[in-house]
């Protein structure tokens, strides 16, 4: 549960960019006055859409932000799983794996991406790229096997799917 | 033959996903008519009328949810959107949100303007970020045809809708959790009463529903409330969308009528085509994972040997005994290979992963039921543990804040009461269970068999 | 007034009582355990569900049972409404079902632990526990660490009872811990290294229904039940100086804030007598303290099963 990284322990606020600013702000301005603490969840997203993860200085910019106490972001973004509390892979997959998932194969689904990837669920790939985890039910049933990545959904998984997935996860890296 | 289709008729029209499509076919004439011709009390009476029943699992008469709305004089009141669909083999309101926003759009304005609420919120889990993008989209394509803002339709009335993603946390899409996680807090579900129609968002006056409920006020406007509750049975009316999941030949979302038989259902043409590979059905988790597993006899029949029918009530004919819920609409669907120990593993690991962890029975009985399912479907368990595992259920069930505790201790009980010999068969065999052979129970095939 | 059966005993009560309340207000073996619920903070209750009781008449007007136990701390009576705690079998199992929940991860240290002897947990562990456990599995574990340099936390025996959140949000004015993470792995942290540094925070160590907050002054010092618990005041510019002292003999072993018979810190003159950090943790001096007599503890854990309470008491002091 806790958090290893010594980037965490520094507590002192990052700057955010211009753009990031300006999101964030159209973000808070959806909220009557007073209320912008409900755009807490939705900053935490654009944090983590820019720097991958949710680090504690980033945190307590938002904390800044929204004029509240960097525990009462911490407790949320705690709460919530799709924020990465330590730093992760440029990609992340998230593979479902309750029953609707999982009678249609998504166990072997995630044991293929660990011999593929050469990483344990939790794990990051050594040349941090990918960081494969699991998840409780993506919500799309109907087309399980089913891994989500970043915001994207991958769905009617099968083996050689996988092999695709991850090639043009590999080819879209290289590009940037 | 395929029934009536209310809400995604017109899924398949290119471009319905974009404002002029939509208009063209028909879209926005519910707004239209309730903000020109109807008074917003005249709406709630037309989905009074309608008989249509929250579609997000609890099945609570609209209209008379809408009713209780109080309505003090200078506080805002708000309509939010439930779209945190997170339950397991539930996908509905995801198909709809992505092919036709518009529909959930225009339903919001209906709604909001029957609810006297001038700003209203999409609460949309955070892992469908991208149909965020979509519903923002919808929206200011609305917005720059009139439809929200200032004056709409010059009517005089003003709306505004804002999406709120949520960050993964399947407890947000109880109520109060989703107002809490809308305020951008903890999802901790709040103490009832008050409820939110007298204290929701902010403590001021809220109605939730789900968005399949609120898709459905359109038609329910459009075409009159007792025209909707022509379609279906008793107090089952309208359509309701099913999500089909499982070993199906093909799965997928389905626009049904009320009181189409749960065997037309499975094997129809129309729909789900049967039990994929040529396999027998083994059992069937009728609306979403925390409702009541049937075995293969009870799915199609009930007890009583008449013919079970995808109705509020067909469904839960026979009660926990022998039968189950229409939920959510979670169809899922298990072929005779799977096995029901590993299955209600995977759901008790659901649950003690989605706990919020506020109250003891849910916080603790959740993961204390994993751990014993984990040590069962592992071939470690014994005798004792199936027992220990109907006590968890019993001293959750009931005594905890919010639903979660019955949605976690239901299915296990289910799958106890009808699958106990694959339970047994889990600890008498514990070299198969280890190897994961998957526990088939010949016996029940061959029971199956001789139906 | 609106009237209210509690256990066949009638009370008469202000509307928006809840049963818990309107319990206490009778007293004795028909109120409620309260582990999460305290009526001095506001916001507190409902979470740990051993309140829970039978309501077997919803009211006059409307007189069906209510289906579900009830949380009774955080349910408002109703005029003619009919309520069974010790007189339900329903409650009495139930409430086993949740004290065996809130046991299976707390650790049997209670030999080693600060709170033994004023425990609320020991006292329901007494009363409704199950002298075996049926958990097989790894209790879920944490390293103690300091919060403060006052206050410990022994996360190992939080019940997350979040009466220490409320503290930290209605005394101080500023929140430096809450409660991290979700479901069996939440817990009580400051998540970074941080330290809780007010001038009321100790108060957390008096609402902490268990051992999980304790005062690092008296950390293993003594068992509560060897010291003797003296009414004390002292001029104090920042809390009302009014406070119970620990001593053995003429040392001052810990101070706390006085406490009624639920555990809760006392009204004193209509305000809830909460004590500073200085009082707390500096004023270990009898000489800092005019000692002004006994303090009589009015529980049944083990301290007021001691010689000295019943001295005090003359031997009339039922045990519960």
């Amino acid at each position: 549960m806790k958090i290893e990284s010594p980037i965490n322990q520094d507590s002192t606020p990052v700057v955010f960019s211009a753009e990031m600013m300006a999101e964030i702000n159209s973000v808070i301005a959806m909220f009557p006055e007073g209320k912008s603490k409900s755009a807490l969840i939705r900053i935490l997203h654009i944090v983590q859409t820019n720097y991958g993860w949710t680090s504690v200085p980033a945190m307590n910019t938002v904390a800044e932000i929204l004029n509240i106490q960097p525990i009462e972001v911490y407790e949320v973004a705690s709460f919530y799983t799709m924020f990465h509390l330590n730093p992760v892979g440029n990609y992340v997959f998230e593979v479902c794996r309750t029953g609707p998932c999982m009678i249609v194969g998504s166990d072997e689904i995630i044991a293929y991406i660990e011999e593929k990837l050469n990483v344990k669920v939790g794990g990051t790939t050594a040349d941090g790229m990918f960081t494969l985890k699991t998840a409780e039910c993506l919500g799309a049933c109907g087309y399980a096997p089913v891994l989500q990545c970043q915001y994207k959904f991958h769905e009617h998984l099968t083996k050689e799917k996988v092999d695709e997935i991850i090639e043009a996860y590999r080819a879209a890296s290289f590009v940037n | 033959m395929a029934g009536r289709k209310l809400l995604i008729e017109n899924v398949h029209i290119p471009g319905i996903e974009t404002f002029d499509v939509y208009r063209k076919n028909g879209g926005y004439a519910s707004v239209e008519k309730a903000l020109k011709k109807m008074t917003p009390d005249e709406v709630v009476e037309e989905v009074k009328k309608s008989g249509l029943r929250g579609r997000g699992g609890a099945g609570f008469p609209t209209g008379m949810k809408w009713s209780f709305l109080a309505k003090p004089e200078g506080v805002p009141r708000y309509l939010v959107c439930n779209a945190d669909e997170s339950e397991p083999g539930t996908f509905k309101d995801r198909y709809l949100m992505e092919k036709i926003p518009h529909l959930l759009i225009e339903g919001m304005i209906t709604s909001s303007y029957a609810l006297g609420a001038n700003v209203s919120y999409i609460y949309i889990r955070g892992e469908f970020m991208y149909i965020l993008h979509i519903l923002e989209k919808a929206i200011a394509e609305a917005r720059a045809n009139g439809m929200l803002g200032k004056n709409i339709m010059g009517s005089g009335y003003d709306l505004d809708l804002v999406v709120a993603p949520g960050g993964g946390a399947y407890i947000c899409g109880e109520e109060t959790a989703l107002l809490e996680s809308l305020e951008g807090k903890r999802g901790n579900p709040r103490m009832k009463p008050p409820f939110p129609a007298v204290k929701g968002l902010w403590g001021c006056p809220t109605v939730v529903n789900n968005v399949e409920t609120i898709a459905a006020v359109v038609p329910i406007v459009n075409n009159g409330g007792e025209e909707y509750a022509k379609i279906g049975i008793e107090r089952s009316t309208g359509t309701k969308l099913i999500s089909a999941s499982g070993n199906l030949v093909r799965p997928g979302v389905y626009e049904i009528e009320m009181g189409v038989s749960v065997e037309e259902f499975i094997y129809g043409d129309d729909y789900c085509r049967g039990i994929a590979n040529g396999k027998r059905l083994k059992a069937c988790i009728p609306g979403g994972s925390s409702v009541p597993i049937l075995p293969a006899h009870l799915v199609t029949k009930t007890a009583a040997g008449e013919n079970r029918l995808m109705t509020y009530e067909s469904l839960a004919d026979g009660g926990f005994a022998s039968g189950s819920m229409l939920g959510s609409g979670g169809f899922i669907v298990f072929d005779e290979d799977q096995c029901i120990v590993r299955n209600t593993y995977t759901f008790a690991r659901f649950y003690a992963h989605e706990s919020c962890g506020q109250c003891s029975p849910c916080r603790e009985g959740t993961g204390w039921m994993e751990k014993v399912l984990h040590r069962l479907e592992n071939g470690h368990g014994t005798m004792e543990d199936i027992t220990l595992l109907e006590e968890i259920n019993k001293k959750i069930e009931g005594n905890t804040i919010c639903p979660l505790g019955d949605a976690a201790a239901w299915p296990v009980a289910a799958a106890i009461r009808h699958f106990r010999e694959e339970f047994e068969w889990h600890v008498t065999h514990p070299a198969e269970a280890q190897t994961r052979n998957y526990g088939l129970i010949q016996p029940r095939v061959e029971e199956i068999k001789a139906l | 007034m609106i009237k209210v059966t509690i256990d066949d005993i009638e009370v008469e009560v202000e509307p928006g009582t809840s049963i818990l309340n309107a319990a206490r207000q009778i007293g004795g073996e028909v109120v409620p355990p309260a582990m999460c619920y305290y009526s001095k903070l506001p916001g507190t209750g409902g979470k740990c569900r051993t309140c829970l009781v039978e309501v077997a008449a919803g009211s006059t007007a409307d007189p069906r049972p209510m289906p579900k136990l009830m949380a009774s701390c955080s349910t408002a009576v109703m005029d003619g409404m009919i309520v069974k705690n010790k007189t339900s079998q329903r409650v009495h199992d139930n409430r086993g079902g949740v004290v065996e929940f809130l046991l299976i991860n707390h650790p049997l240290d209670c030999p080693i632990c600060d709170q033994a002897g004023e425990c609320h947990l020991q006292d329901l562990g007494y009363e409704h526990g199950s002298a075996k456990t049926r958990y097989r599995e790894e209790r879920r574990t944490f390293d103690p660490i300091d919060i403060g340099n006052k206050i410990k936390l022994h996360m190992n025996r939080c019940i997350l009872c979040y009466r220490c959140v409320h503290v930290a949000n209605q005394l101080t004015d500023k929140r430096v811990h809450g409660v991290m993470h979700r479901g069996e792995h939440a817990e009580i942290s400051t998540y970074i290294e941080n330290a809780v540094d007010n001038d009321f925070s100790g108060n957390m160590i008096d609402v902490c229904p268990v051992g999980a907050l304790t005062d690092k002054t008296f950390r293993f010092k003594s068992r509560v039940w060897f010291l003797k618990p003296m009414e004390a005041e002292c001029a104090c510019t920042k809390c009302s100086g009014k406070a119970v002292v620990w001593m053995f003999g003429n040392e001052i072993y810990r101070v706390t804030a006085r406490k009624d018979k639920y555990g809760e810190v006392e009204n004193i003159e209509d305000k809830t007598a909460w004590i500073c950090n200085d009082c707390r943790f500096e004023k270990k001096d009898p000489s800092a303290w005019n000692i002004t007599g006994p303090r009589k503890i009015d529980r049944h854990s083990v301290i007021s099963q001691g010689k000295y309470a019943t001295k005090i008491d003359k031997g009339l002091n039922k045990i519960g």
